[in-house]
């Protein structure tokens, strides 16, 4: 196993003012995550879930301690990470296809080669829209497609220029609950046919038990991990899985350490 | 009969029955109230005015539109990298947006004697007062759109390695081309005030210049033909900005950022 995320007492203090009075967002933040592990994040809302995200993804950085990606200390943003949101933030006047390529505008590594290899690009979309069940839905614009489908086409272009790291921050919430199920399955089969590691930051416990191979239980102000738990169901977990004695056994031991968290 | 009237838009049929209903009441009313000519004159009187001064009134109607045209592409121009400018930067956007608000608030007829100090009577001050009035909002909706874009369409492209520039050119600028081109519909009306406005003051052309003209020799008629001119030109100018908005940004109305 090689250690894809390291976070070493990491803490991050929002200063407001200017002084060093500030927020502390998360403090002595230690967590490491393994290459093509599947990690979940729980915790009560401001915990610093999120900014566990802007972290790792080089959008922000720790006031002390370190952060490393990929064996590499992180300095910058870092494009080998595919995001996707609550709000799935598609550009509406771009169509679904176009929505989900424009990481490979973006990346340095394709940005150049864009217009010659844009042929294998939009097969490459079209791919991925095939394997979440959006089969023939790259040329609808995504104000035509439903809530779900969105968030489908969301984790595409996360995907799309076949990131190392997929850091998922509560992409599910905004869903109905069939939607959601399906979304999982969906991810599930994403991750065992690609491989990538996985950051997935949720509120929703079953889907962090369903999902994860490994759990962190964050609590709030400042954020710091509670507790780490291995989630030890075998995989691939089929839906069914959640109905289970076990399953309900973790989930009910999550809720104990959260309702600690809160208190 | 029914069949016929079935197949009409009511709604596309009820500003046409309005419009001909309020010249058709404003005739009746002058002759059954005896309202005299020089008070306010009846709509065939205007008509047969428009007529009897027609090419005076098309050439000076011409002149106006060129003015408001000009003075609205300046204001155009000046609003798209204004509002790109402030856009850019959200500490820039806090720095300037008072000194807009202030601007916006002086009244434009307030300005005209200086820009006639400036640059004499003609068309200069009429164009300038046209461009000082209507790049406004242009300048304001440009900014707020590049402004307010989501924090997290930000994070995604920055997370990428996208630069400012990028995140501009991807997200910033397609995004705010729907408040672009709903400010202009509001710019053209202002340009055409400002231009008008000017005329009135200090000009030798211009439907304004016009009035003023027909008020002293008590063309009362001509007055008011000069008036339904600019209406016409109005509505004109609007309607075709309203088509330009519907052509170029429709995705902005079915998706939810209309909001």
């Amino acid at each position: 196993m090689v250690e894809f995320i390291k976070l070493e007492d990491v803490s991050l203090r929002f200063d407001s003012q200017g002084d060093s009075l500030g927020t502390l967002a998360v403090k002595g933040l230690n967590l490491t995550v393994q290459q093509g592990e599947f990690v979940a994040v729980v915790g009560p809302s401001g915990c610093g879930k999120s900014t566990l995200m802007r972290l790792v993804t080089g959008l922000q950085f720790p006031t002390k301690g370190q952060v490393s990606v990929a064996g590499k200390p992180v300095t910058g943003p870092v494009p080998i990470a595919g995001m996707a949101f609550q709000n799935p933030i598609m550009l509406p006047w771009r169509k679904t296809r176009d929505n989900i390529m424009l990481p490979l505008e973006i990346v340095a590594e394709h940005r150049r080669t864009f217009r010659k290899n844009k042929t294998a690009h939009i097969k490459r979309a079209d791919d991925l829209l095939e394997s979440v069940g959006l089969k023939g839905y790259g040329d609808q614009f995504p104000w035509q497609l439903s809530g779900g489908m969105q968030q489908r086409a969301s984790l595409c272009r996360a995907l799309i220029h076949d990131p190392q790291l997929l850091m998922l921050d509560e992409p599910f919430a905004a869903l109905d609950a069939f939607t959601r199920e399906e979304l999982w399955q969906i991810i599930r089969d994403l991750h065992i046919e690609k491989g990538f590691t996985t950051v997935l930051v949720t509120h929703d416990l079953r889907e962090a038990v369903y999902l994860a191979d490994r759990i962190f239980v964050m609590s709030a102000g400042p954020g710091r991990v509670l507790l780490e738990r291995d989630v030890d169901i075998p995989k691939p977990r089929d839906i069914a899985v959640t109905y289970s004695p076990d399953f309900g056994d973790i989930v009910a031991e999550l809720r104990a350490h959260i309702s600690e968290a809160r208190a | 009969m029914k069949q016929w009237f079935g197949k009409i838009n009511g709604i596309a049929l009820a500003p046409w029955i309005a419009t001909i209903g309020l010249f058709a009441f404003w005739e009746f009313a002058c002759y059954v109230f005896d309202i005299a000519w020089f008070i306010l004159p009846s709509p065939s009187r205007i008509a047969y005015a428009t007529w009897e001064f027609g090419p005076a009134l098309w050439r000076n109607s011409l002149q106006t539109l060129w003015t408001t045209l000009s003075g609205f592409g300046l204001a155009i121009v000046a609003g798209l990298w204004l509002g790109i400018f402030i856009g850019w930067d959200r500490r820039i956007y806090a720095a300037f947006y008072p000194l807009m608000i202030g601007f916006n608030a002086i009244p434009k007829i307030a300005v005209v004697p200086i820009l006639v100090l400036w640059f004499g009577t003609g068309w200069v001050p009429a164009v300038l007062t046209a461009f000082l009035i209507s790049f406004f909002p242009i300048v304001v909706n440009v900014a707020a759109g590049l402004a307010t874009i989501e924090p997290e369409s930000e994070d995604v492209l920055r997370a990428l390695g996208a630069g400012k520039l990028d995140i501009m050119l991807k997200v910033g600028l397609p995004r705010s081309m729907p408040y672009f081109f709903a400010s202009l519909k509001v710019a053209i009306t202002l340009a055409f005030i400002g231009s008008v406005l000017s005329e009135t003051v200090a000009a030798n052309a211009g439907v304004g210049h016009m009035m003023l003209t027909a008020q002293a020799n008590f063309e009362v008629p001509l007055v008011f033909a000069c008036l339904i001119a600019l209406a016409i030109q109005g509505i004109l100018m609007y309607a075709i900005m309203a088509w330009i908005e519907g052509k170029t940004t429709g995705w902005a109305h079915r998706s939810s950022m209309a909001n």
